[in-house]
């Protein structure tokens, strides 16, 4: 079983090939650029080093957000269409979570996040349970004082993410010995991980992707957002709802 | 890997077109470059409504959720596979970034899993060629595109080869028709609706027309716009009350004037015998009947795609793509989105 693994999600650019026991080969940048341009030549490029035909992938897992919009619909897409046209299962893989996985051998919860802007940001709580990861807060968007206060007394907890250090200061008056942080490396997504949660997921529920499959953004567009606000007075001035 | 394949000749020529550029999912495949084998669009319209207009990130992730489906829907309804396609060709621009970058990862990420050549394809050239799937475009010719992101008039000598006459200088028509529409209350898409309304009006209200320098090709709406404006406050100022019908009226046959007069200009600066309408705004029912009429005066061979073609689709990018394919210019996997392409 070859993977092919792709994260766009962030600044971070990842691409990975993995099977069930090996990362076959990774490459990751992390800096402003455009991931539309880099993303394909580095998968073909990678594929071309470790001797790899399209033809060879078995399957293709992509971190499907949260993140930057255009950044993940760039991964979401090419990888989509990659997987239907060869016809091999897509899955989709949470952003948080592969960055979660840097965190796997840290006693206690680990907590990843990106800058949602705002003063928010895209987080959730993960711990590991045996070598797998499990969910204790699902992945969300909120304003990372009230984040803050619902991690205060929940034990040592590691803050994942290049954005962390944004935060820092009000983590460690919030939290303090009881916050840790990652090392630089540990700080960015490698596509590797989302390829192994990915292949770990298909072991499991053997369900891939459909072609609908889409980003998960965690957040309504603003236009949206802003025209249910409206709407949503409406109908308590009118006392009638909306069919 | 697209240098192993051998070109396939024009008449036999499958392509397969993505385009993404604004509200529309669409994918078609197109033979020999003229005939449409299937033609998917999945329109949001319905999306935008609530909104008055395009939202571009709403956009952005209907294309996404839809693209791959609405490929497959194309190779489907075309009863060919992927096998058989020659060559891709996509909108690279212009239109909204977000909305393009969704049709070039599709294009980019099925030339590289398949090998099949990729072929980057500029929207406006995509409008002119709508009309090659009626009839076999003659050059050299004259283009009139008129859409809501588009007033241009282009010279063609030959397939592939574009230079502009001239261009708006503010406002696209189909923008000065939706702005103005908007300012009348009525509902979007404003730009068909105005047309609807002016055919119950009479132009009886006098409005500027921008003939801009004596020689120029060039076009101005905005003064135009301004003029409906200040009249609409005025006359609400005063407690009066204007006709929206003949307003509709008078503002298409200000706009329709000069698209006209215009065109007619190029064709007789250039010589050519052949004007050939695309883009959104030809669906307009005022156009249509003005420049027929005036173009039968003149002896002018017009060519206006059915109203089916006026609007975005993937038939046309992959008609402009076959010829692209022809000259052997392919784009490579580093292919971006280009919000401002030029055409020239
Ligand atoms: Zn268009």
């Amino acid at each position: 079983m070859k993977w092919l693994a792709i994260d766009t999600s962030t600044l971070v650019m990842g691409v990975a090939l993995v099977d069930e026991n090996h990362v076959l080969g990774e490459v990751t940048t992390n800096m402003k650029k455009n991931h539309s341009v880099r993303l394909m030549p580095m998968v073909a490029r990678l594929m071309e080093e470790l001797e790899l035909k399209v033809s060879d992938l078995d399957a293709v897992a992509v971190a499907s957000g949260p993140g930057s919009y255009t950044g993940v619909r760039i991964g979401v897409t090419t990888a989509k269409t990659i997987a239907w046209s060869r016809n091999i299962p897509l899955i989709g893989v949470s952003s948080l979570a592969a960055l979660a996985m840097n965190g796997v051998r840290f006693e206690g919860m680990v907590v990843p996040l990106f800058n949602a802007r705002r003063d928010r940001v895209y987080t959730g709580g993960y711990r590991f349970v045996e070598g797998s990861l499990k969910t204790i807060y699902p992945d969300s968007v909120l304003p990372i004082d009230q984040w803050l206060k619902t991690l205060t007394g929940k034990g040592p907890i590691l803050f994942l993410g290049d954005d962390v250090s944004l935060f820092r200061e009000r983590i460690v008056q919030a939290l303090g010995d009881q916050a840790f942080f990652g090392l630089p490396a540990e700080n960015i997504s490698r596509a590797s991980h989302v390829g192994w949660l990915g292949l770990k997921r298909w072991r499991e529920e053997g369900k891939a992707e459909t072609v609908n499959f889409a980003p998960e953004y965690l957040q309504l567009t603003e236009a949206e957002a802003k025209w249910l606000a409206q709407n949503q007075d409406g109908v308590n001035q009118n006392g009638s709802s909306r069919s | 890997m697209q240098h192993l394949h051998p070109r396939a000749k024009e008449a036999d020529c499958l392509v397969l077109g993505i385009e993404t550029s604004c509200d529309e999912t669409a994918a078609a495949v197109i033979k020999g470059g003229r005939h449409i084998l299937s033609n998917v669009i999945s329109s949001q319209m319905d999306v935008h409504r609530p909104f008055g207009g395009v939202v571009p990130e709403v956009a952005s992730r209907r294309h996404v959720e839809r693209i791959t489906a609405i490929i497959e829907e194309a190779l489907h309804q075309a009863k060919v596979t992927l096998q058989d396609i020659s060559a891709i060709g996509v909108t690279q621009g212009p239109g909204l970034v977000g909305a393009l970058l969704i049709g070039v990862s599709a294009a980019k990420a099925l030339s590289f899993s398949t090998g099949i050549p990729l072929i980057a394809v500029h929207h406006i050239a995509g409008h002119i060629y709508a009309n090659h799937l009626v009839e076999p475009l003659r050059f050299p010719l004259v283009a009139l595109v008129v859409s809501g992101g588009h007033t241009e008039l282009i010279y063609m000598p030959e397939h592939n080869r574009f230079e502009r006459l001239g261009r708006t200088r503010d406002d696209a028509a189909g923008e000065a028709y939706d702005k103005v529409g908007r300012l009348l209350d009525l509902p979007y898409p404003a730009g068909p609706e105005m047309d609807r309304l002016a055919t119950k009006g009479k132009s009886t209200i006098d409005l500027p027309r921008a003939w801009l320098e004596p020689d120029s090709l060039d076009f101005s709406f905005s003064g135009l716009k301004s003029a409906v404006i200040n009249l609409l406050h005025n006359t609400r100022q005063r407690g009066e009350n204007i006709n929206p019908a003949d307003l509709a009226a008078s503002f298409q046959s200000a706009v329709v004037e000069v698209l006209v007069e215009k065109s007619l200009a190029a064709v007789k600066k250039t010589g050519v015998k052949e004007l050939v309408v695309a883009g959104g705004v030809s669906a307009n029912s005022g156009l249509r009947q003005a420049l027929r009429e005036r173009c039968t005066k003149e002896g002018i061979n017009l060519r206006i795609p059915p109203l089916s073609l006026c609007t975005d689709n993937a038939a046309m990018i992959a008609a402009a793509a076959t010829f692209r394919y022809q000259e052997g210019q392919f784009a490579d996997l580093a292919l971006n989105a280009e919000p401002n392409l030029p055409l020239v």
